[in-house]
């Protein structure tokens, strides 16, 4: 192992427009690869998440059983917990449901809207809880950067940051729905 | 809107710095005239004030109370702060109930980034809403041949319901209901569209600070108010009268 500094990407409900964001920080994530290692993240291969890693990305809001037993797993073995956009510091669009019943959102993406085959899968998909709710409604977050998605400049500013050792100063640069 | 007095000149501290006031200004327009940002989402040149929003509070020496710049005229000697640290926990904290009352989503909103809801949060700093969400069932109205009325994303600042009121002289919205059950309705909460009253003058669209009341056949982040029209009008009517 190396003694670089871990980093973790996790993706909950979300579009995955954050991680494609983190990925248009381009050629510099060669920059960020000298500084940390990737060690948990849709984007690279490892099933298991580390026993400690120094910053974590949370791309999505909690809306499963699986988003909630996920994030407090995470939450656990995390130093630097961020909120990555607008759903996880929001819930944004997730929580659009909200105003409904879980059974009223089932039967309208499943009975309602569907053409062939109408059935409300029961397996495989995670139960969805009563609410969507941001992040740091269910465990404590160190760090917010709101955006739809934030910019690539923004992520990696952030990034840089963090992996000096300080916390970075979000609140100028962006903004909910920027 | 004229006052009934005549004007004497007041001087006063604000931030430390001394200025001069007509007796007859508020402190919220003094501090504007100076340079002195205050934040505000109610306050709307050209209609008379109504302190709704809270978010302008300031401090004056010698009183414990917070008073809004909006409805506090300038006195004599009087010492007000605009900005300390306990203002600001204030003014975050009305902003976070202003964003966790209705549902409001930036990311698909027509007014996304010429917001002013939007534009003051990150002004004021804030990354989050630290209090949960209520998530209210509220139907959007869009009866109106041209408008749209849409009460998730209300801020309930009322300055439709003055501008109707006060530059159109049509009153066709008001407010029912109170504390959290309060909502802007046309005539007597009648689908806009069927409001006789309405002159379809498109004001309360214009001077709407947030996506609540837009323009049909907008998409995300098409809407930009414009309520510069307003000063003018009065300032033209006003010379008329006199």
């Amino acid at each position: 192992m190396s003694n670089k500094a871990t980093l973790a990407t996790v993706w909950l409900d979300g579009c995955s427009g954050c991680h494609m964001s983190f990925l248009d920080i381009d050629e510099r994530i060669l920059e960020l690869a000298e500084l940390a290692d990737l060690v948990y993240s849709p984007l690279v291969d490892n099933k298991e998440f580390p026993e400690m890693a120094d910053i974590t990305l949370i791309e999505g809001a909690v809306s499963s059983e699986e988003d909630y037993h996920k994030i407090k797993m995470v939450r656990e073995h995390t130093r630097i917990l961020v909120s990555l956009g607008d759903c996880a510091v929001t819930a944004n669009v997730p929580a659009m449901r909200n105003r409904f019943s879980v059974q009223q959102v089932l039967d309208r993406a499943y009975l309602e809207n569907a053409v062939l085959n109408q059935h409300i899968p029961v397996e495989v998909i995670p139960p969805l809880r009563k609410l969507s709710v941001p992040v740091h409604q269910v465990v404590p977050v160190d760090v917010f950067i709101p955006g739809c998605p934030p910019s690539a400049d923004n992520i990696f500013f952030a990034l840089t940051e963090l992996l000096a050792g300080r916390i970075p100063e979000m609140r100028t640069l962006t903004r909910f729905g920027a | 809107m004229k006052r009934p007095f005549k004007t004497r000149i007041k001087t006063l501290k604000i931030d430390g710095i001394d200025v001069g006031a007509r007796e007859d200004e508020t402190i919220l327009e003094l501090a504007q005239e100076n340079g002195i940002f205050i934040p505000t989402l109610c306050h709307l040149e050209g209609v008379h004030d109504v302190g709704s929003c809270r978010l302008c509070l300031v401090e004056v020496k010698g009183s414990n109370k917070l008073f809004p710049s909006c409805m506090t005229y300038a006195e004599e000697g009087m010492e007000v702060i605009t900005n300390s640290e306990r203002l600001q926990t204030y003014r975050r904290q009305v902003l976070d109930l202003l964003f966790s009352e209705r549902n409001h989503v930036c990311a698909v909103c027509v007014s996304n980034g010429n917001c002013e809801l939007q534009w003051m949060a990150g002004k004021l700093g804030i990354t989050h809403v630290g209090v949960p969400y209520l998530y209210p069932q509220l139907a959007v109205d869009a009866s109106h041949p041209y408008y749209a009325h849409d009460p998730n994303r209300c801020i309930l600042c009322t300055r439709c319901v003055r501008v109707c009121d006060e530059i159109e002289g049509a009153h066709t919205w008001d407010v029912m209901g109170r504390g959290v059950d309060c909502q802007i309705i046309s005539d007597l909460n009648e689908p806009w569209g069927l409001a006789e009253s309405c002159t379809r003058c498109g004001k309360c669209v214009q001077v709407c600070p947030t996506g609540a009341l837009f323009t049909k056949g907008k998409a995300v982040a098409e809407m930009k108010k414009r309520h510069e029209f307003l000063p003018y009008l009065r300032s033209m009517r006003e010379g008329r009268n006199e």
